[in-house]
């Protein structure tokens, strides 16, 4: 007699039987989760909550072109050979055939030339450190211009700062890498800064170079500082940066539902990993193209490196530019102390100024919240026009920096533009110093205008544009009230608040101890924010919406036509009395 | 748990609000979720469905077409044959560009058209620890310290101390042979060092790429020679000893120079340097006194000389003065003479260290 088991319960009726249909990814997961237990950690993270806006993606980019970098330079690694031992080019390119070079130098040729993809492969590594490094600095002037530098980001700001710093270096160390005319150029110009180093110059520069300038040690020493050193420290701060990120949540704009206390956005899984995971695809891709359609440092063309050749209109990659621009329009001075020799002349413009800038620009949330005295934390992004002093220092050191980058091309300017290279040079040298502070104080009026001008549309409404004629032919415009959630938008920031040592000194007038430093800050205070533009007040706000819902008759009793304020109920007023009108 | 998979999620409306930033108009709260076309129509939404599809195949095309150039285009010296590139470069780049880039658009796409498009809110928390985790931390590391005795012991801290800081001595001395320093290999003799160069009292100027010698009567007036010394070109005749590798370009980096005629007259010699030319004949260093680039530009009419790295000027008829620029120092001078059959000869090598400064330049 049989039994028919295959209806038989596998269930002894009080826990489940085997599930229906065995889930693969819970059972991976599973698998995974008794050896590693991560599901306590994904839990709590997998659909953390990222904002969305497009320029949180600038970040992103300069991510995922590192990624690119790395991969594209393990491909390149593959054939290039650092060694300045010299051989005889033999390979597919008939113009150096024949001519002596660097092994480093006929190595690059050959992927050039005698591998397939090679080429391609060369030019997207170079585009996508292009890419890398300004991207990188297009996305620390977002957070910047943004705040989003402040408490409790600081520390990560310093880490975007060092990043950048390095990322510029592994670019020189890179592109120097090929030993042809133009990179031996900018490797003989380093060493010539080396030499001017006080005390130590020449021994640095012997160290380097492993003896006099070129030395056959320069350029295996800089491959491995470019292949190892670099990418290592970049990687290990990389993921420091990202870690930050995570632990303090992504800055959001401020908007209705928007708060210094949540964050608004799309969940990790799916959206945020399909989204950023996509645009690794998009970023690759780009540069794919670049490297293929978009010819770069083409090193046939400028030939092996010979320390007596030289062409002209040779530069450094342009994120080089800036200090080479202060070096060119740097006046020659040198002085000779107890005999000893000092470059002011190439001293100030690359071993001092480059690194002073780095230091500022790592200070900067430091000395603002200095100012402010403002320990709070801060996720709320502010538009740049509601921080006009920072903004205006930005877009100072921006122009300092633009105008020190120009000044790097002044012989191609010259040559462009038919000008004469002296009085660009004589322009270069004024404007490095005037430039920075009237940039400084057009943005700063421009912000407060900017400042004035949402003010005015919270409190009289927006331009319709529909126009109105009046009886006596006077024209006037009507304004209407925005949104409920723009008008939150505006005004969802905070009012400045000056610091003044007011008290500081105690009855007998004795001054506080470090009370200079105070006075200093006040100092500092009031010129940041006394002249900001503050929100209206709930008052301010209710006075101009009773009088816009009321309007007063046309022309009524007026000795003069409509002007626009009818709506408002300024129209009789002074500008003293309304004082965020701009005195119009 | 109001969103699985974050712990943080609340729902919108229950979270708290900060007074400062609120006023003077109220929170008006997340506004309504809007449904996109592909959530209430499911032919908009198959559509988008076809479209991201249509992208991962078009992504499948391109790689196919990645390996089909890779295998048929000819690469080598025809690298220009396409827009300036060679067709493999710019067919490769393209077909790898195209394929990733299909991805890209088809998974973006994919995650605005179809994916959940909900806005989650969470709640953020101070970066620092509580309170309480603070006190117990620090508690912790105070017991930490007084068990190992750091603070009763100093003699053991400081000790320790003092051997990590002694630590740094191996590893910076590591890197002393890094490479010699210049006092170890400065020899006037054989020219090398800073301070020295090849040349030598009675060496020709041969012309730099073919190094044939070269005679004060073949240069016409306003001419520029790019010369070498004879040392570097050794044949049998010369008697010069073989050099090459590292030690010829350390020289050539040194020893090139520049061979300027002009009218006699129009040379302001300086005191001293009367006799260091030969009928108009006057040559320099072409080492930039900058940072070392070679110099380049030369202008015939003013005598100009330019650096095309950093534009300093010289003026050769006045002992290479600099009239513009960041050099500060004239480029050094090389006494000429003339031998026995006419060619040009120096008297004597340069009279100071050519090229950039460094610091105890004016010591040796």
């Amino acid at each position: 007699m049989s039994l028919d088991t295959s209806k038989v319960a596998t269930s002894n009726g009080a826990t489940a039987a085997t599930a229906s249909k065995p889930s693969k990814i819970g059972g991976v997961a599973g698998w995974a989760d008794d050896r590693l237990g991560l599901a306590t950690v994904m839990r709590k993270n997998l659909r953390k909550v990222f904002p969305d806006h497009w320029s949180f993606m600038l970040g992103e980019i300069a991510l995922w072109s590192f990624v690119v970098l790395l991969l594209t330079g393990v491909f390149l690694s593959l054939w290039f050979n650092p060694s300045m031992g010299e051989v005889h080019y033999e390979g597919s390119y008939d113009n150096l055939r024949g001519i002596p070079m660097s092994e480093a130098m006929a190595s690059t040729l050959n992927i050039s030339f005698d591998v397939r993809g090679g080429l391609l492969m060369r030019q997207m590594h170079h585009w996508a450190a292009m890419i890398f490094i300004a991207s990188m600095m297009v996305h620390l002037l977002r957070v910047a211009f943004t705040g989003a530098y402040r408490k409790p980001r600081e520390l990560n700001w310093v880490i975007g700062c060092l990043l950048l710093l390095l990322g510029t270096l592994e670019g020189f160390t890179g592109y120097s890498l090929p030993d042809d005319l133009l990179s031996g150029t900018g490797v003989r110009a380093a060493d010539g800064f080396l030499k001017a180093t006080p005390v130590v110059g020449s021994y640095m520069s012997f160290f380097l170079f492993g003896g006099e300038f070129p030395g056959e040690a320069i350029i295996p020493r800089l491959y491995i500082i470019h292949v190892l050193l670099i990418p290592g420290l970049l990687l290990g701060l990389i993921a420091a940066h990202m870690l930050l990120l995570v632990y303090h949540k992504h800055t959001q704009w401020p908007g209705p539902g928007r708060t210094e206390q949540n964050v608004v956005g799309f969940p990790m899984l799916p959206v945020y990993a399909a989204k950023a995971g996509g645009y690794f695809f998009i970023v690759f891709g780009v540069t794919a193209i670049m490297g293929g359609l978009l010819s770069i440092n083409p090193v046939w063309k400028f030939g092996p490196y010979d320390p007596t050749k030289v062409t002209a209109g040779s530069q450094p990659d342009w994120y080089m530019g800036w200090p080479d621009g202060l070096l060119r329009i740097m006046p020659g001075w040198e002085s000779v102390i107890f005999g000893y020799t000092i470059s002011w002349n190439v001293m100030i413009p690359i071993l001092i100024v480059p690194p002073l800038m780095l230091v500022v620009l790592m200070l900067l949330p430091f000395v603002e919240a200095w100012i402010t005295g403002d320990k709070r934390d801060h996720h709320l992004l502010q538009r740049p026009r509601n921080a006009p002093t920072r903004t205006a220092v930005l877009v100072s050191l921006m122009t300092f920096y633009g105008l020190a980058w120009a000044a790097g091309g002044n012989d191609i300017i010259a040559i462009t533009f038919d000008s004469d290279i002296n009085n660009i040079t004589y322009f270069m040298r004024v404007m490095v110093f005037l430039g920075p502070a009237m940039a400084f104080f057009i943005t700063r009026r421009w912000c407060i205008s900017l400042q004035r001008h949402d003010n005015d549309t919270l409190l009289h409404g927006y331009e319709t544009g529909v126009i109105m004629r009046s009886p006596d032919g006077g024209y006037t415009e009507r304004h209407l009230p925005i949104s409920d959630a723009n008008a939150y938008t505006l005004t969802a920031r905070d009012r400045d608040e000056i610091y003044s040592t007011d008290g500081a000194t105690d009855a007998n007038g004795v001054v506080a101890p470090g009370s200079r430093v105070q006075a200093i800050r006040a100092k500092l205070s009031k010129a940041s924010f006394g002249h900001n533009v503050q929100k209206p007040t709930a008052e301010e706000l209710a006075e101009a919406h009773a009088h816009a819902a009321h309007p007063p008759a046309l022309e009524a009793g007026l000795d003069h036509p409509a002007d626009g304020h009818q709506f408002d109920g300024h129209s009789d007023k002074t500008a003293d009395e309304v004082p965020l009108r701009g005195g119009h | 748990m109001i969103e699985p998979g974050n712990d943080d999620a609340i729902t919108p409306g229950t979270e708290g609000t900060l007074a400062v930033r609120e006023e003077p108009i109220a929170n008006p709260g997340l506004p309504a979720h809007q449904w996109r076309p592909t959530d209430v129509d499911d032919r908009a939404a198959k559509r988008a469905e076809r479209q991201i599809a249509a992208m991962f195949v078009l992504s499948m095309i391109c790689a196919v077409l990645f390996v089909v150039a890779y295998l048929t285009l000819e690469i080598g010296d025809n690298f220009d044959t396409f827009i300036g590139l060679g067709a493999s470069t710019v067919a490769l780049g393209l077909a790898l560009g195209f394929a990733l880039l299909f991805i890209g658009i088809g998974i973006i796409q994919w995650a605005r058209k179809l994916m959940g498009d909900h806005e989650i809110m969470e709640m953020r928390h101070p970066a620092a620890s509580s309170a309480e985790d603070r006190k117990e931390t620090l508690a912790a590391l105070a017991l930490g310290a007084e068990e190992s005795g750091i603070a009763r012991r100093p003699l053991v801290r400081n000790t320790l101390l003092g051997s990590l800081g002694f630590l740094g001595l191996p590893l910076v001395i590591l890197l002393r042979d890094l490479g010699p320093s210049n006092a170890e290999v400065a020899d006037a003799e054989a020219g090398t060092g800073l301070q020295h160069t090849i040349w030598k009292k009675g060496m020709r100027l041969v012309r730099d790429v073919i190094g044939t010698p070269i005679k004060a009567s073949e240069l016409e007036i306003g001419d520029l020679v790019n010369a070498a010394p004879e040392a570097l070109f050794p044949t049998e005749e010369n008697g010069y000893p073989e050099i090459e590798g590292v030690a010829l370009n350390v020289q050539k980096a040194k020893g090139a120079i520049i061979l300027v005629k002009m009218e006699p007259d129009e040379i302001k010699s300086a005191k001293g340097r009367e006799n260091w030319t030969v009928d108009g004949l006057i040559c320099y260093s072409k080492i930039c006194t900058h940072v070392g680039c070679p110099i380049s530009l030369y202008e015939r009419t003013t005598h100009h000389v330019l650096c095309p790295c950093h534009q300093s000027t010289f003026d050769l008829a006045d002992s290479a003065r600099v009239i513009f620029g960041p050099a500060h120092r004239s480029l050094p001078q090389l006494p000429l003479a003339v031998d026995a059959e006419g060619y040009l000869i120096a008297q004597s090598d340069f009279d100071e260290p050519v090229g950039a400064s460094y610091w105890e330049r004016e010591k040796q």
